[in-house]
């Protein structure tokens, strides 16, 4: 059992995403992570799921993802090598003094950005893959987080080689 | 200027649909007014759930696709558990359902249900259409995806502003629907087929394991070329019974649960298994780690999805299995005698026949085999679920495909009646049968006013033990004979019959047996046999749940 990231590509129609997440609570496999927008290809959008399971779940999973007419093409791309990366935002309390400089010094080293100053309160956004956001988000535990909103994880193969339609 | 109604009611045609069965309502008024004059034929029904299932009936005897009609709300639900007996048989439908105006969709409106949401599991593609503009493309792809591929149900959802508009619009051409995320393969792969020629001569014990995947791609003929050229054994599975002639020499009956010993035994000898148009399920293949557990696999089908979903498989083909196996028999070029494997098939065939007990009682295994003999392999059986099922299964003789109709992967009881209904429209010169029990026959006994009021001449048979049969089995087996209600009422069939306007004979004896089915042959409409049967009859043999099919119990010698 390991965590797969596949990537969907389906026709951009009201209802496909039930479609896809239904597969899922139906056969029952959980989803970890999901994200949807559109992509390069007009009349497309792109979806990213990360899913934990053995290699002949996920096989079976990617068999049936493949059997909706609105899924155009199922790639696992967990065999190869790639980039993966979510975005989050953070509210983290941050009184004026001591405390917001040591947040503004730990968005410095994870290269998060400050997008907002408020008077008690800043909110960061930072990306990167999962295990960073995880860490940023501890260390801002103490400081108090007033809000923490994060995206799916999307992933795309290194190189030429590219997730393209043509079942 | 054409409606939305007009467009959906001439697309039908242009399909070549003929016969349709429905159910009116509210907000398909303006399809329902449309067909008042349209040559379109209409077969009102007296619940949805039948429309469903007769078109599933008509569609599993003609090989074409089966439509129904209905409602939005109470009615599009009632389609459901129709559409789920079609999706899990791989049966070609269309189910048009008709929806609250799009002004209040979402709105829970009077009779709104998010039906293409209900219904997302059970089809095989499902639309709500939202303008008239992609209503005739929409019902093309809609039959086209039902009738294609690994075959299934399709529901299009029609809310009333869309039917009731009228637009300019020209019908398209006869050029084929393209859908980029739906090209099913047909052809199978040249090297595996290669591959699988060279298994099955290295094989001593080979079975082959034919199911309704067979029958879905008219492949019986092939099939039987493909036995006969390779002196090959084929048994078959519930839903492939009729592929091969229950009667020929290799034919080894049906497998799994019920199964015939032979079948079961040879599947656990054998040292290569020919899985074709299958799915391995669990009433096949009992406890799945001893089934074939000696054999190589080869599995052709069209569902690149059932390929090693229940049992690992070492060749898999995905295409039609008709295309496959002309594939197959093209290539052939060497054969082998599996003598020895083929003597001890036919002791085994010798030693363990289907029997069950013959003390002048009537049984209704008899009056399956008595209708097998007078009906001589023509005529369409239809049956209901349980042990009506099994024993029309293990004790008729299927010579031809789409000849037998049963609801196998969803077991619906209340399946039969209807189904038999639109399997008649489908061979309208043929006898159709409905082997029931009393207590499925119970489920759609509304529909004994469509067959009276329409003259259609489906034949009933209730075998009446007046139990829940089946379950009643398991519960003497398994149950300490507790029997928590399973037992019903006696109910006089025949006078309920005759109410709706309907014939009927109650047969209480062996020799009444034969000429009550003449009697009903010969009647010109629907016609009732009430057959009083033995109350406590098992279905022999049998493999207990969780166990290899080879450990069978019941139906030796008593």
């Amino acid at each position: 059992m390991k965590p797969h990231t596949l990537s969907v590509l389906v026709e951009n129609k009201a209802g496909v995403l039930s479609r896809v997440t239904g597969l899922f609570s139906r056969r029952g496999y959980n989803i970890e992570s999901l994200a949807v927008g559109t992509c390069e290809e007009p009349g497309m959008s792109r979806i990213t799921i990360v899913c934990i399971g053995d290699d002949a779940g996920i096989e079976q999973v990617m068999k049936q993802l493949n059997k909706l007419i609105d899924v155009i093409k199922v790639s696992d791309l967990t065999d190869n090598e790639r980039v993966e990366r979510e975005l989050a935002l953070i509210k983290v309390n941050a009184e004026p003094g001591t405390s917001r400089a040591e947040i503004m010094q730990l968005a410095t080293i994870f290269r998060a950005q400050i997008i907002d100053v408020g008077t008690k309160t800043i909110i960061l956004s930072l990306t990167g893959d999962t295990e960073k956001i995880d860490a940023l988000e501890k260390l801002l535990h103490q400081y108090g987080v007033k809000e923490f909103v994060r995206t799916g994880r999307i992933a795309m193969i290194r190189g030429t080689k590219a997730v393209k339609s043509g079942k | 200027m054409k409606t939305g109604a007009k467009i959906l009611v001439e697309g039908l045609q242009r399909e070549g649909v003929e016969t349709i069965f429905g159910y009116p309502g509210g907000v398909v008024l303006p399809i329902y007014d449309e067909l008042y004059d349209s040559s379109l034929r209409h077969i009102l029904v007296r619940h949805e759930q039948a429309a469903a299932h007769a078109a599933d009936g008509f569609a599993r005897a003609s090989g074409r696709v089966g439509v129904c009609l209905a409602t939005s709300g109470p009615g599009a639900c009632n389609l459901v558990t129709g559409i789920a007996t079609a999706y899990m048989d791989s049966v070609p439908i269309v189910a048009i359902t008709g929806q609250v105006p799009t002004s209040l969709l979402g709105n829970d409106a009077f009779q709104e249900s998010d039906i293409t949401g209900i219904t997302l599991p059970v089809t095989k593609h499902n639309y709500l259409v939202k303008r008239t503009e992609d209503l005739g493309r929409v019902l093309r792809e809609a039959f086209y995806i039902a009738g294609t591929g690994r075959k299934g149900p399709v529901l299009i959802d029609i809310p009333k502003d869309v039917s009731m508009k009228a637009i300019e619009y020209e019908h398209p051409g006869p050029e084929p629907v393209t859908l980029r995320g739906y090209q099913p393969t047909i052809k199978g792969h040249a090297k595996q087929i290669d591959k699988a020629l060279e298994m099955i001569l290295e094989a001593e014990q080979p079975v082959i394991y034919a199911g309704g995947g067979v029958i879905a791609s008219d492949a019986s003929a092939e099939l039987l070329q493909l036995a006969e050229t390779l002196m090959i054994p084929v048994t078959t599975t519930l839903m492939g019974l009729g592929a091969i002639p229950c009667d020929h020499p290799l034919n080894l009956g049906m497998l799994g649960m019920h199964g015939t010993r032979s079948a079961n035994y040879a599947i656990t000898e054998s040292d290569l298994l020919l899985a074709i148009g299958v799915r391995f399920d669990d009433r096949v293949t009992g406890k799945l780690d001893s089934f074939a557990s000696h054999a190589r696999i080869i599995h052709i089908d069209i569902d690149p999805a059932e390929i090693g979903k229940n049992k690992k498989v070492d060749v898999p083909i995905v295409g039609d299995v008709r295309s496959v196996l002309q594939d197959m028999l093209a290539k052939i070029q060497k054969k082998k005698a599996y003598d020895r494997w083929l003597s001890r098939i036919r002791g085994w065939k010798e030693k363990h026949p289907l029997q069950y007990c013959c003390d002048g009682t009537l049984r209704p295994q008899y009056v399956v085999e008595q209708l097998s003999g007078i009906l001589k392999g023509e005529g369409i059986i239809v049956s209901e679920v349980g042990q009506n099922q099994m024993w029309t299964a293990q004790y008729f003789c299927f010579r031809k495909p789409r000849t037998w109709i049963t609801s196998g992967g969803l077991g619906t009881m209340g399946y039969g009646f209807p189904a038999a209904i639109g399997a008649q429209f489908a061979c309208p010169g043929q006898v159709v049968f409905d082997i029931a029990g009393d207590g499925s026959f119970q489920m759609n006994i509304q529909e004994l006013s469509t067959v009276a009021s329409n003259k259609i001449p489906v034949k009933v048979a209730i075998l009446n033990n007046r139990f829940l049969g089946m379950v009643r089995q398991w519960q003497e087996l398994f149950h300490n004979r507790r029997y928590s209600f399973t037992e019903l009422p006696p109910v006089d069939f025949v006078k309920v019959a005759n109410a709706y306007g309907v014939d009927g004979i109650r047969v209480e004896s062996c020799d009444d047996v034969v000429p009550a089915i003449k009697a009903a042959i010969e009647t010109d409409g629907p016609f009732v046999l009430d057959f009083r049967v033995e109350r406590e009859e098992n279905v022999f043999p049998m493999v207990p749940a969780g166990a290899a099919i080879n450990e069978m119990i019941g139906g030796q010698q008593r």
